[in-house]
């Protein structure tokens, strides 16, 4: 088990955002997180990688407690590709990469050949290797979330959590990206908006609700229409996809 | 290839650190031989070597009091103060994530100003503080007032800056109020003085306070180095790369704190400097805080020193509030780099 969310809520002053939740992820495993916006998938990365103090419950990362693991340790474990993170210095491509390394390094330890190496190939993962020392400022949307991405890989973690890492990109670069984070050796939480893609890569699903789970499983078993219906108040055809073997959701309007 | 180009690009560095001292050096020599009594360069240190190295130099005691007790004392505090500042600045703007922060956006200026106040006008202790002992204390209540505010109020970094805008209204309406209801006319000329910022009366008492803080400052920033880079997508992003955020925000914002509360304390709240300083050192050596800190550390201090220069020689018989001369030649300074850093950029 790599990461097991065992009975978790959450509350921000008075509201309860996330609550009760349970949840579990096989190790290089791919679970994603639907739900509607306000639905907690945010604040549930932001508790499993220890960001927010859990009200009540346990996670587990590798089957320790971890309110109990330094936050070095679970940096070097665990990476956040946070939604829309942007800043208005100056930072060259390669130095927000190299932000990667920074739970791996001593106080005085050098920049090391390793740390080049990892930076590098993270570059060369999300196709971004030729725009090294291009400024931050001049990237687009989609652009900033594969160097996001890279940052995270730069952290070599075993568990990548990512909060709608598709957003703002055209289509091409996020089949690119899942496919990318699909097949990486790591355990993923991706929280989705889009269903179809959520079937195409994830292992399972857990679709959120209120701050509770209403549903987890196989793709195949959480997408009925009967739930798309209660969650997301929309009508939908699910059927299984000819090209790709997995389910696909046709949206009906009126 | 890209081993060479960073080894050429460290060599670049290393110049420029070796070449920014130098100037430093030469500021400060300078600001002991330009005065109202011009004393010789040679003059200069030969009374600096009798004083340092037991040398025994034929001086006139006019000249070596000149250059030993109150010229080189002046060009020292100046320098700590202007390093200080900028030193400050730089973690400011890395910590709230916001260009326009600068020392005295935690409300440190208005309590200094307010705790002089007390002591210069209402007497609080007069005897046992002095106007330096009161303006500390003063820029210490007033930066744990804003403090507690932002802790109170959920620390975000907007929520931090409003809070020390709050702050510093409160003290500078209390300083106010002290002023127009208890001052004379020269207490009120000399708090106006104090205010722009002065660096006149300072004597060795003050480098043995400002010199070790700058650099104490100064070390204790360095070894938050890569703390600092962290701190560019937010307080989540750094706490997501193993950074103790609250600990982190706790060591650098009370470091700064005290930084800026020793320097308003010995010559007032000299503004400008801590706010462009660190952008003129970003322009120079990009925001890597490892080269951005000592970067901004030297360009203050040669500033200040340059400024103090400006201030005593600008207009004849008389001594402009440094705080004056920093902001009228720093910000066409200042635009001039802004604008040629839109070309490049």
């Amino acid at each position: 088990m790599s990461i097991a969310v065992d009975k978790v809520t959450f509350a921000a002053g008075n509201t309860l955002i996330v609550n009760g939740i349970s949840l579990t992820v096989e190790k290089g495993k791919v679970l994603g997180l639907l739900g509607p916006n306000g639905s907690g998938k945010s604040s549930l990365l932001r508790l499993i990688c220890r960001l927010r103090k859990v009200r009540s419950g346990i996670i587990r990362l590798g089957g320790n407690d971890i309110a109990a693991i330094p936050r070095g340790d679970i940096a070097r474990r665990i990476a956040l590709v946070e939604q829309q993170a942007t800043t208005e210095t100056q930072v060259t491509v390669i130095d927000v990469v190299r932000l990667g390394r920074t739970p791996h390094r001593g106080p005085l330890s050098a920049w090391s050949a390793r740390d080049d190496a990892v930076v590098l190939d993270a570059l060369g993962r999300v196709g971004m290797q030729g725009r090294a020392a291009q400024f931050w400022q001049t990237l687009s949307g989609g652009e900033r979330q594969r160097v996001h991405i890279a940052r995270a890989l730069a952290q070599t973690p075993s568990e990548l959590l990512l909060d709608e890492p598709t957003n703002h990109l055209d289509i091409q670069h996020q089949l690119d990206i899942l496919g990318l984070v699909s097949k990486l050796d790591v355990t993923c939480i991706i929280a989705l908006h889009d269903l179809n893609l959520a079937a195409m890569f994830c292992d399972s699903l857990a679709v959120l609700q209120e701050g509770e789970v209403v549903a987890a499983g196989a793709p195949e078993d959480v997408l009925t229409e009967e739930l798309i219906g209660r969650v997301f108040g929309v009508r939908a055809h699910v059927q299984k996809s000819l090209v790709h073997g997995r389910c696909n959701i046709q949206y009906m309007t009126g | 290839m890209r081993g060479i180009a960073r080894r050429q690009k460290r060599w670049a560095l290393l110049a420029l650190t070796i070449a920014a001292i130098v100037l430093l050096a030469l500021m400060i020599s300078l600001a002991v031989s330009i005065g109202e009594i011009s004393i010789p360069l040679a003059t200069t240190a030969k009374a600096v070597a009798n004083r340092l190295l037991g040398t025994d130099f034929e001086l006139s005691r006019i000249h070596q009091g000149i250059v030993w007790d109150y010229r080189l004392s002046r060009a020292l505090v100046a320098a700590s103060a202007g390093a200080s500042l900028a030193l400050s600045g730089v973690i400011l703007q890395a910590m709230l994530r916001n260009p326009l922060a600068e020392p005295y956006v935690l409300g440190i200026s208005a309590g200094a100003s307010t705790g002089a106040v007390c002591v210069m006008i209402l007497g609080l202790g007069s005897g046992i503080l002095g106007l330096s002992g009161g303006a500390f204390l003063g820029a210490i209540a007033a930066f744990l007032f804003v403090g507690l505010l932002a802790t109170g109020v959920g620390g975000t970094s907007e929520r931090i800056i409003l809070c020390g805008v709050a702050g510093s209204q409160l003290f500078n309406a209390l300083t106010s109020y002290i002023v127009t209801t208890s001052a004379n006319a020269e207490q009120a000329r000399g708090v106006m003085f104090w205010l722009l910022g002065s660096l006149s009366g300072v004597r060795w008492p003050d480098v043995y306070l400002s010199g070790p803080v700058a650099i104490v400052g100064f070390a204790i920033c360095m070894g938050h180095v890569r703390v600092l880079d962290a701190f560019v997508f937010g307080t989540d992003a750094a706490a997501s790369l193993g950074i103790a955020v609250r600990r982190a925000q706790i060591v650098l914002l009370g470091t700064t704190a005290l930084m800026t509360a020793a320097v308003v304390s010995i010559v007032g709240s000299i503004g400008f400097v801590g706010l462009v300083i660190p952008h003129a050192a970003r322009f120079l050596v990009g925001p890597s805080h490892d080269r951005l800190l000592p970067a901004a550390a030297l360009a203050g201090a040669i500033f200040m020193v340059g400024a103090d220069i400006v201030s005593r020689i600008i207009i004849p018989q008389q001594i402009l509030p440094i705080g004056v001369v920093t902001a009228l030649f720093g910000a066409p300074a200042f635009a001039i780099i802004l604008y040629r850093a839109r070309r490049t950029a």
